[in-house]
């Protein structure tokens, strides 16, 4: 177990490197001259100069990945072009709004998942179960601005049960900040409610009908424990791959709901920075969410095999 | 008993309503002592299974939840029943199933057993209420002939200690024959004979049990004496209205009135039926002609294939497994070799091996007709991949599902006999002939067709190339007795008319024994016996052979003075020191088996053998032994 751990960490790393290297490419690779787009055409040669030596852009390519590699070890990727402040700042405090958000969207979708796929397979071909893969389809194939919009609407504007923009008053404490992004997780519930329990439903339908489950209904077990000792633990296996894979895009993929809600997150801060081709900021932030996902898919991984023996303790002792 | 699709398994799990969501009891009763099982209300039912009715499953390893370990497995039967020391009495209940260290069993996983033992353990969990009805289906199907017996002799063991009534499925007619006192015999969701068992395998009384007991290759039924039987057709399939008589399709004395009138159940006397117009006329069913299906091979023909030291080592975490150890064995020209040994016993390396799919380690020579045979397929050029073909286990696997037939065979003939064109369909023509595949057959999809048919096809891809050596790695396990009968008949016409070499690999001794000329006994990667067939077969053999041979539930049904394995087949890697066989074998010489390995020495002309004790005196202690006149 120990080494089935550190294989993965160490595959991490290198994953994480090779991540870099793409982010680091793909920043460079329009020509463009930084100093250039920060001073506007007009500005005199000497200044443009002047400023792409402070920030280091003049240096050669090579020098400019070791300092991203070094500012990856130490969390200092320098300041940003736009504002000056420093971006491991920038990153924290809009991480913090993110994470808030995806744990609240997290802390909905994945009992609500679970539960709802669980019950369509016990229900399987009921009227209950369609509902559920329906209401999943639905949810996953609109996308979020869509729902978001429409939640707006209704919850927001007619009903006035919530918040529509996730500004809260400063001094505001966790709960009270809870209640201002409910709206915006709702979004996302909508959203990933569809994966969680599409996989939940087919986990249990494969281990419903499983020789063990069958083996356990033979032992005169009530039907309450088959499906609690036998059924749940092999059935949701594959669903916690899919939460994890899910929790990355939690943090990466909510740009349009921070954009329509106002959140002021690491989605809304990559956009800006693409905008203002603030390279630090951007490099910075599509790292951090890089690093998010590979930690979620990391513990998944883990989680995974602890609850399989046979990844566990392998074939033979 | 009866072949798969004729409702043996649902008959069983209707009984205990354990049915399908799309699987209903439209009427009649299920008694089970006394209580109708088709009108008890979930909390009556689940109280039945608890107490009253177990079931011991085919596949035990699917049978166990993977992510519990053992104990708690095993202690559930009892908590269920209220009592209280449960781990104490499942302890006492592993122990009670022969289960050696119980204690450490139960802190394990299913997966970190053996298939005997995940046996074993189902069974304890099935007599943990002391049930007075036992469903075991298919007990055995998938375990090796070795752990089948001891799994049968527990069965039996155990059941003179309890009162219950055994159901047992099953599809291997000497293992019916063996264990029941009443058989049952059906065909497509009938019952169409019923009787004491030894009355029915004497004389069966209805066409199709005679049909089902004459295509078994019975032990010492060689290809060169008779061609085996088979039963002609299909079973009628799902859907399909079905005639008056559902076996007159496929019977040998059907007349007019078993289209028209469904037969009575025919009282045959000793309690039997048969659902038969035509009990008088079973006699009449003609008898098997004794037309040999392929000639002997000849002893001298030159060797098509040979290995020379040729061992294969797998690395496997840090650990070295030794799956083949300096095997030497000539494949002669036209002739079958017959592989045989207990799972783990290096069979399926073997065949790998010579079809190149993983290299011999260093220093192992293969000649394929007198030249250097490479190692892996990607150094093989063409003309030796054509020359080496397999047919394997599972057509359903082995074959694209998404091509047509045609489509597949021409691949291959284009790939390996490198036709094209007019040529290939010409070829195609009459390959598709020599394996009886119709026109029709050769349009339609893996998927449409019936398993046999398959398995034609699998062979008829082999055999694109007129290849010189096929491997057939357990080509008839997973069809039916009368399938598997006509796929052994193809086989040897095959052999006959096109001159190829086979290496047969099997579990049944009886199919091995029909097929081989030759035949080579493994254990743990090494040769234990090579022999003519009839040699190897008869005394004096070598004790692992001895054991293997002693271990086949006999359809003819004489009592055997069975020799009985300890354990299980050691960890190839670790091999005992010695003779690898030692440790479980029960004529072994302390002091000299368990320090000197021995030599694969000629004790007969051909016939070779690795074991210390004298050829002389194996004659002496297997004398005791006697094998049946064969047929």
């Amino acid at each position: 177990m120990v080494r089935f751990i550190a294989r993965r960490v160490a595959l991490a790393l290198v994953t994480l490197l090779l991540l870099s290297v793409i982010v680091f490419a793909i920043s460079n690779i329009l020509p463009q001259d930084v100093g250039r787009s920060i001073l506007g055409p007009f500005a005199p040669a000497p200044e443009v100069a002047a400023l792409n030596h402070r920030l280091g852009t003049d240096k050669p390519l090579l020098d400019q990945y070791a300092k991203l590699l070094k500012g990856m070890v130490t969390f200092n990727f320098g300041e940003s072009y736009q504002t000056g402040q420093p971006v491991g700042d920038l990153i924290k405090s809009t991480l913090q709004n993110s994470a808030k958000l995806a744990f609240l969207a997290f802390l909905l979708t994945v009992p609500l998942g679970i539960l709802g796929g669980v019950v369509a397979a016990l229900k399987q071909g009921t009227l209950v179960d369609r509902v559920i893969v329906m209401l999943g389809l639905a949810g996953s194939s609109i996308p979020e601005f869509v729902t978001g919009t429409f939640l707006v609407v209704i919850l927001g504007l007619e009903l006035h049960l919530l918040p529509t923009l996730a500004d809260w008053p400063p001094g505001s404490n966790i709960f009270q900040q809870m209640h201002y992004l409910l709206m915006p997780a709702l979004a996302l519930v909508l959203v990933y409610f569809g994966y969680i329990a599409r996989m939940a439903r087919a986990g249990t339908i494969v281990a419903l009908e499983s020789d063990y489950t069958r083996t356990a209904v033979m032992k005169g077990l009530s039907r309450a424990t088959v499906i609690r000792r036998h059924v749940l633990r092999n059935a949701l296996l594959p669903t916690i791959s899919v939460i994890a894979t899910q929790t990355g895009y939690l943090f990466g993929g909510l740009l349009a709901v921070e954009l329509i809600f106002n959140v002021n997150g690491l989605g809304r801060l990559l956009v800006t920075a693409a905008k203002a081709k603030d390279l630090p900021v951007l490099q910075a932030g599509v790292l951090v969410i890089g690093i998010i996902y590979m930690i979620a898919t990391l513990l998944a991984d883990i989680l995974i095999s602890w609850l399989n023996p046979r990844v566990r303790l392998g074939a033979e002792d | 008993m009866g072949e798969s699709g004729c409702g043996k398994s649902t008959t069983a799990y209707a009984a205990l309503r354990y049915l399908p969501a799309n699987g209903r009891i439209t009427g009649g009763k299920a008694l089970i002592d006394g209580t109708d099982v088709t009108h008890l209300k979930t909390g009556e039912l689940q109280r039945l299974r608890a107490t009253r009715v177990s079931m011991v499953y085919q596949d035990p390893g699917a049978a166990l939840n993977p992510s519990i370990r053992i104990g708690p497995q095993v202690e559930e039967a009892f908590t269920v029943l209220g009592h209280s020391d449960a781990r104490s009495r499942a302890l006492a209940a592993l122990d009670h199933v022969r289960i050696s260290d119980p204690r450490r069993v139960m802190a394990r996983y299913p997966h970190q057993l053996s298939g005997g033992m995940q046996q074993r353990v189902v069974i304890a969990m099935a007599l943990a209420c002391d049930p007075q009805l036992l469903v075991l289906d298919e007990p055995t199907t998938g375990l090796d002939a070795t752990v089948e017996a001891e799994v049968l002799d527990l069965i039996q063991a155990l059941r003179t200690e309890m009162g219950a009534a055994l159901l047992l499925i099953g599809h291997n007619l000497g293992v019916i024959r063996k264990m029941c006192d009443r058989v049952g015999v059906m065909y497509a969701g009938r019952l169409v004979e019923e009787g004491p068992a030894e009355a029915i395998f004497r004389e069966p009384r209805h066409p199709y049990t005679v049909g089902l007991l004459r295509c078994v290759p019975r032990l010492g039924s060689r290809k060169e004496d008779h061609r085996l039987e088979t039963i002609p057709g299909f079973l009628p399939q799902i859907g399909e209205s079905l005639p008056a008589c559902v076996f007159v399709d496929r019977c040998p004395i059907a007349t007019e009135v078993c289209r028209t009138e469904p037969p009575p159940a025919v009282p045959v006397g000793q309690g039997r039926f048969s659902l038969c117009h035509h009990t008088d006329r079973i006699a009449a069913i003609p008898a098997p002609a004794a037309e040999a299906s392929a000639p002997r091979a000849a002893q001298a023909a030159a060797p098509v294939l040979s290995l020379e030291g040729v061992s294969k080592t797998f690395k496997q975490a840090g650990h070295n497994v030794y799956a083949l150890a300096g095997i030497d064995l000539e494949l002669r020209a036209g002739e079958t070799l017959g592989l045989v040994g207990e799972s783990g016993s290096g069979k399926t390396t073997l065949a790998k091996t010579i079809l190149g799919i993983h290299a011999p380690d260093e220093g192992g020579v293969m000649t394929l007709k007198g030249e250097r045979l490479p190692g892996t397929v990607a150094e093989r050029g063409r003309e030796e991949k054509r020359s080496i073909q397999i047919v394997f286990q599972n057509p359903d696997s082995a074959l694209n599902r998404s091509h047509t037939v045609r489509g597949i065979l021409m691949r291959s003939l284009k790939k390996l006999a490198g036709l094209a064109g007019q040529a290939a369909e010409e070829r195609l023509e009459t390959l598709g002939q020599h394996v009886r595949l119709s026109s029709r057959h050769l349009d339609m999809r893996p998927r449409q067709l019936s398993g046999g048919l398959k398995q034609r096809v699998a062979i008829a891809r082999a055999f694109a190339g007129s290849p010189r050596i096929v491997v057939c790695d357990e080509p008839t396990s997973a069809l039916d007795v009368s399938v598997q009968a006509a796929i052994l008949n193809l086989l040897a016409d095959l052999q006959r008319d096109e001159g190829s070499s086979y290496v047969f690999i099997s579990h049944d001794l009886n199919v091995v024994r029909y097929l081989s000329d030759r035949i080579a006994v493994l254990y743990l990667g090494r040769l234990m016996e090579v022999g003519p067939a009839a040699t190897v077969f008869d005394p004096p053999h070598h004790p692992y052979t001895e054991a293997l041979l002693s271990a086949v539930p006999r359809v003819d049904g004489e009592p055997t003075d069975r020799i009985r394995l300890e354990g299980e087949i050691p960890s190839a890697a670790a091999p005992p020191a010695g003779c690898v066989f030692h440790t479980r074998c029960p004529r072994r010489i302390p002091g000299l088996c368990d320090v000197d390995e021995p030599d694969l020495k000629e004790v007969e002309p051909g016939h070779l053998m690795r074991c210390h004790i004298s050829v002389e005196e194996l004659r002496r202690v297997q004398a005791k032994v006697v094998e049946p006149a064969e047929a």
